[in-house]
């Protein structure tokens, strides 16, 4: 807008003021708890500065977990979640783009019917078939291990009808003058579209780096080995019982270890991110 | 270099829906074919054909002594040019002329040799590093044709390569066009719908309609003696005049009719539109009266006349006269030429 009006001006800063404070404040209770010890923070009302046992606390849940709950130390936990955070999104752009190079650009029997079938599953989140899944994992025996955290969660009909929209968009003459040019099908997959999707294949990187970061409900159910708990499956298993034995200040260390990587991430790739989002380099 | 030919060509979708009906044609070594009609004759779809990019359902397509119907792009030793020149978004100017070399797997420095040879020729020496996207329309195009000529191709095929530019450039390219043909003699095939780039572009040019050959010929003798009435409405602006006259289609350009007396006049028009152009100026009208006193026939049908500027044309009634060795007649139900 190019009106000038203070009026509307201050209560456009106003509202976002606000917003702002409403999303971080939790954020800086949440650090603020993870600096005191557990007796400071029970008082009522809670302190609101930080206390002086930053480095106590956190080098115990990077180490060595809780005292009372899970055992298992932060340090592995975020191994553990980096693991799955990494091979999920790629994993998922791997296969997504090259079904979609395929439904796209070769003709063969089935092809609308395959992409429907595709398309269809976007309909059924992780948790619809979450058993069947689980029937199969372990079966497979992949229960506790990196494979049965990422493999079921990698094939991905959003990113195989995101990358299928994109490559829509690419001219057909593109394809055409790269054949006449003696291009491979796979050659011009590698030459052409891989370096036209760089930015389409950034912002999905983004997103599925913090969808399998946050994965919950998977984790939860395949993981019995603390060795291969991941930092948001740790927390949960940090909280053992009633309000007074958690130690609510080593679980919000690790609350505030957990929120580290995926904002790292999104602040890194935000140019490349938005890029992806609204342009086409074309 | 190389002949093409084209031996009864057909091409159909589906059993119902044939969009080539059957296309003959010998090209000579290094002559310059327009291939032209309007949207929708097929013209883009033949070109195609000849590039691998389309099958052919039926007939015979050769590139020197080879019979190329089953060969990829590739194998067919021709290079082309599209209508959007389909560069590479993502190359410089120099990987995309030399992309489909390194494909092919020549040298280094053999490549660069060529690109830098074909740059000179084009004036795109200075913009080798530069992306696509930082270029203007016409130097686009020029990298379009610079990625084919690199090849050293047998045939070049242009689709319709100069109709995404401004009206002035189009001109400039053409002339272009021309003296890079002088130039390499590389035998080309040009689609367009535009009949002046036909005209000035073609050594010989055929002209399609609804996925038939019309007419093959020089520009001028195609202009001169047009095959079918088809034909005689395509070229020239504006389009020869029709008139019905004794059961058949007397045929007259435009530029052929000229003001008269009363006394000597064989058409009179009642002009309705005046579009002066400075050298010469347009009126467009209907044939004769209502009453049917405005010549031997034909009242009704609309006819256009080129006339001199220094003639001060009015809406009305307007004798013209022409010379009945500009006469043309066609037969109305074929559409065809009756010669003689």
């Amino acid at each position: 807008m190019v009106e000038n009006r203070p009026g509307l001006t201050f209560f456009a800063h106003a509202v976002l003021v606000a917003g702002v404070l409403l999303v971080a404040f939790p954020v800086y209770v949440t650090f603020v708890a993870s600096t005191h010890t557990l007796e400071a923070i029970l008082q009522v009302p809670m302190p609101l500065w930080p206390g002086d046992r930053f480095w106590e606390n956190y080098t115990q849940v990077l180490t060595a977990g809780s005292t009372k709950g899970s055992k298992a130390a932060a340090a592995t936990m975020l191994v553990n979640s980096t693991v799955m955070a990494l091979v999920i999104p790629l994993g998922k752009i791997t296969i997504s783009i090259l079904s979609a190079f395929a439904i796209v650009y070769f003709r063969f029997p089935l092809r609308m019917f395959i992409f429907w079938m595709i398309f269809v599953t976007l309909m059924l989140p992780v948790e619809v078939r979450i058993i069947p899944t689980f029937k199969v994992i372990a079966d497979l025996g992949m229960l506790n291990s990196y494979a049965g955290l990422t493999v079921p969660l990698i094939a991905s009909a959003t990113a195989t009808f995101l990358f299928r929209q994109f490559f829509m968009t690419v001219p057909d003459e593109l394809a055409e003058a790269a054949r006449v040019d003696g291009a491979s099908p796979m050659r011009f997959f590698r030459d052409v579209l891989l370096p036209l999707s760089k930015t389409t294949m950034a912002a999905l990187f983004v997103i599925q780096f913090i969808y399998g970061w946050n994965q919950y409900l998977w984790p939860l159910l395949i993981t019995t080995d603390e060795s291969m708990y991941t930092t948001v499956i740790g927390i949960k298993r940090m909280i053992v019982g009633g309000d007074a034995t958690n130690e609510w200040n080593l679980i919000m260390a690790t609350a505030i270890l957990a929120m580290l990587p995926p904002a790292l991430v999104v602040l890194l790739m935000q140019k490349w991110f938005v890029k992806g989002l609204v342009e086409t380099e074309k | 270099m190389a002949a093409v030919s084209l031996r009864n060509v057909r091409k159909s979708y589906t059993s119902d829906l044939q969009v080539i009906h059957g296309v003959s044609m010998d090209i000579a070594d290094g002559e310059f074919i327009v291939i032209l009609g309007p949207s929708g004759c097929g013209k883009s779809t033949l070109l195609r054909m000849v590039a691998g990019l389309e099958t052919i359902t039926a007939g015979e397509i050769t590139i020197g002594d080879r019979v190329v119907n089953n060969l990829e792009p590739k194998d067919r030793d021709i290079a082309m040019v599209f209508q959007n020149y389909a560069l590479y978004p993502h190359m410089s100017v120099y990987d995309n002329m030399s992309y489909g070399l390194r494909i092919r797997g020549l040298s280094k420095e053999d490549i660069s040799q060529r690109v830098k040879k074909a740059a000179d020729i084009l004036e795109l020496s200075k913009f080798l590093d530069r992306k696509p996207r930082a270029l203007s329309g016409g130097q686009r195009q020029r990298v379009a044709m610079g990625r084919a000529i690199v090849r050293e191709p047998q045939v070049f095929l242009f689709d319709e390569p100069l109709s995404n530019l401004d009206a002035k450039l189009r001109v400039q390219m053409r002339g272009e066009l021309q003296a890079l043909h002088r130039r390499l003699g590389t035998t080309s095939l040009f689609v367009t719908h535009d009949q002046v780039e036909a005209m000035t572009l073609a050594q010989r040019m055929i002209v399609m309609n609804a996925g038939r050959a019309e007419q093959i010929g020089a520009p001028l003798e195609v202009y001169a003696k047009p095959a079918t009435t088809f034909v005689a409405g395509f070229i020239g602006s504006p389009p020869m005049n029709l008139i019905p006259r004794d059961g058949k289609l007397l045929g007259i350009r435009p530029e052929h009719l000229e003001p008269c007396g009363e006394a000597e006049a064989m058409l009179s028009v009642q002009v309705d539109l005046i579009e002066p152009l400075g050298a010469d100026t347009l009126v467009y009208g209907h044939i004769g009266d209502p009453g049917g006193n405005g010549g031997n026939g034909g009242a009704g049908a609309r006819v256009a006349a080129r006339l001199h500027a220094s003639v001060d044309a009015r809406t009305g009634r307007l004798p013209l006269r022409y010379d009945t060795g500009n006469v043309h007649w066609f037969d109305p139900a074929s559409g065809k030429r009756i010669e003689g």
